[in-house]
């Protein structure tokens, strides 16, 4: 059932998501502005923050692509919701369609028709992850885009291919498949036995916060290296060249079987739009940070 | 530097000394077709009623807002990757007589030599910028073929210096893209091996 108190939570949620950047992006935009030194990255970046500037004075959405949304939801099992969240999530949708509005970006498989209100089978797409003696609930929103979700790959190597497999198949990738992806990008890599887990901790990866790495030294070792790389390569802001094309590079891993070694890519752009609110157990906002 | 402004209808003499690189800003027509607006142009032979000739095509899928009785009005129109379009706009470019084509990322081998043989631009507007170019938009002088829905259906709408427009293809088959890729390539083969050199991690 819908709650009409949690729908709205949800509503704003989206809402902030597709009218402001978070404010790791914001910092890394701007970081990223001040290094440049062609007139045409230059340029580029003054687009960037001008159309942003511009977005927040007309209250509209950064991009018109809005995305396919996407909530990655951490519940307590103590949160006394649990059977109202996806409808209310999906009710949430329907209305941040018609009211911000965002783009219909829904097309049913199949059918291969626009459904017009971005619902659709599995859309908007909810993954659960539960979490023990708690009572909160936390949702995540992601508006995954067109060009930077083309980007995505997933390959499941062989082991003596090695973390060197590793960083040939996301350089091939991001090479040739950034440039329509709206750089600077965060780049997320997720290495796992088979594809599906790859694919699903590289999108884990994505949404980590600018500035935080991995915890294992060697995968932050990894983190880093992999992103100067990447940057040495010139792609530049919307991919017309310039000085470094990452505003992340994440890494997310599982142990995995010995006879695989899968890689996961996903990757967002300079309008990387997530947003995370935390909700307890009487319906009120603890946190939308 | 003064802004190099195009207005419509182009003719081949005005693009003809532009270059690859080059900034321009567009004012007049422009009509928007993504992937659906193409096949029905090439696979399906059919055009739209408006005339593009000598116009632009944007590969953008706008947020519009309103409805017939009352207008239109464009709340973000930022480009989509071009690169989707790239199997049929060669035959786009000679059934509709459209002299620039406008989005994001490159195009490849099949439309450079289009745009050499039909003498039109690829121009890149900067991706996501949607709101800025938005705000170009004068006016929505019609729409067509909404049975693919608000993304895709085919809109008319009058700008008034739409732009940065950066060239990535001129009419002499220039192709930024690929000039960029090759040095792309080249340090990445670099980057690469600089990096493998520090991740062993399997055991020996
Ligand atoms: S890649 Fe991002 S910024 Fe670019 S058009 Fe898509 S959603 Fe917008």
């Amino acid at each position: 059932m819908v709650n009409a108190k949690l729908t709205q939570i949800i509503y704003e949620l989206i809402r902030g998501a597709s009218l402001h950047l978070p404010p790791d992006v914001m910092n890394g935009l701007r970081r990223m502005a001040a290094i440049q030194d062609t007139p045409l990255a230059k340029e580029l970046y003054g687009c960037i923050f001008d159309n942003l500037k511009k977005a927040a004075e007309l209250n509209r959405p950064i991009c018109q692509d809005t995305g396919a949304l996407q909530f990655f939801l951490k519940a307590g099992t103590g949160f006394p919701y649990l059977n109202d969240t996806e409808d209310s999530i999906k009710d949430a949708v329907r209305q941040a369609t018609k009211k911000i509005p965002l783009r219909p970006n829904v097309v049913e498989s199949f059918e291969e028709k626009n459904t017009g209100d971005n619902i659709g089978s599995r859309a908007p797409w909810i993954e659960w992850e539960i979490v023990p003696d708690n009572q909160d609930l936390q949702i995540t929103v992601y508006m995954a885009g067109g060009g930077c979700s083309l980007t995505g790959r997933a390959k499941v190597l062989m082991p003596l291919e090695g973390y060197e497999g590793i960083v040939r198949y996301v350089f091939d990738t991001i090479t040739e498949w950034g440039v329509n992806a709206c750089p600077p990008l965060i780049v997320g890599v997720g290495i796992g036995t088979c594809t599906p887990t790859a694919a699903a901790l590289s999108k884990k990866a994505l949404l980590r916060p600018i500035g935080l790495h991995n915890a294992n030294p060697k995968a932050r070792d990894m983190e880093e290296r992999m992103k100067k790389g990447l940057d040495s390569i010139g792609i530049g802001p919307l991919g017309m060249s310039g000085k470094e094309s990452l505003l992340a590079l994440n890494i997310e891993y599982a142990a995995h079987h010995p006879a695989t070694l899968a890689v996961g890519i996903s990757a967002g752009c300079w309008a990387t739009r997530r947003g995370k609110v935390l909700i307890s157990k009487d319906l009120t906002v603890k946190s939308d940070k | 530097m003064q802004k190099k402004i195009l207005t419509t209808p182009i003719t081949d003499d005005m693009i003809k000394d532009i270059r690859i690189g080059d900034i321009i800003y567009l004012t007049g027509i422009v009509g928007t077709a993504r992937d659906d607006g193409h096949r029905r142009v090439v696979e399906g032979n059919r055009l739209p009623d408006f005339d593009l000739t000598g116009t632009a095509v944007m590969h953008v899928g706008p947020i519009v807002l309103g409805d017939r009785a009352h207008g239109f009005e464009i709340i973000a129109a930022g480009p989509t990757t071009s690169r989707r379009m790239e199997r049929y706009e060669k035959e786009f470019i000679q059934k509709t007589g459209v002299k620039l084509i406008i989005g994001k990322g490159g195009m490849g081998e099949k439309t450079t030599a289009a745009c050499k043989e039909f003498k039109a631009l690829h121009c890149v507007y900067p991706g996501g910028c949607a709101v800025s170019a938005a705000t170009a938009v004068e006016r929505v002088l019609g729409v067509e073929w909404e049975d693919f829905g608000m993304p895709e259906a085919f809109w008319i709408l009058k700008v008034k210096e739409l732009g940065p427009l950066i060239v990535s293809i001129d009419t002499n088959g220039n192709n930024l893209f690929k000039k960029n890729q090759a040095v792309f390539d080249k340090k990445k083969e670099a980057a690469i091996e600089e990096v493998s050199g520090h991740v062993h991690y399997s055991h020996k």
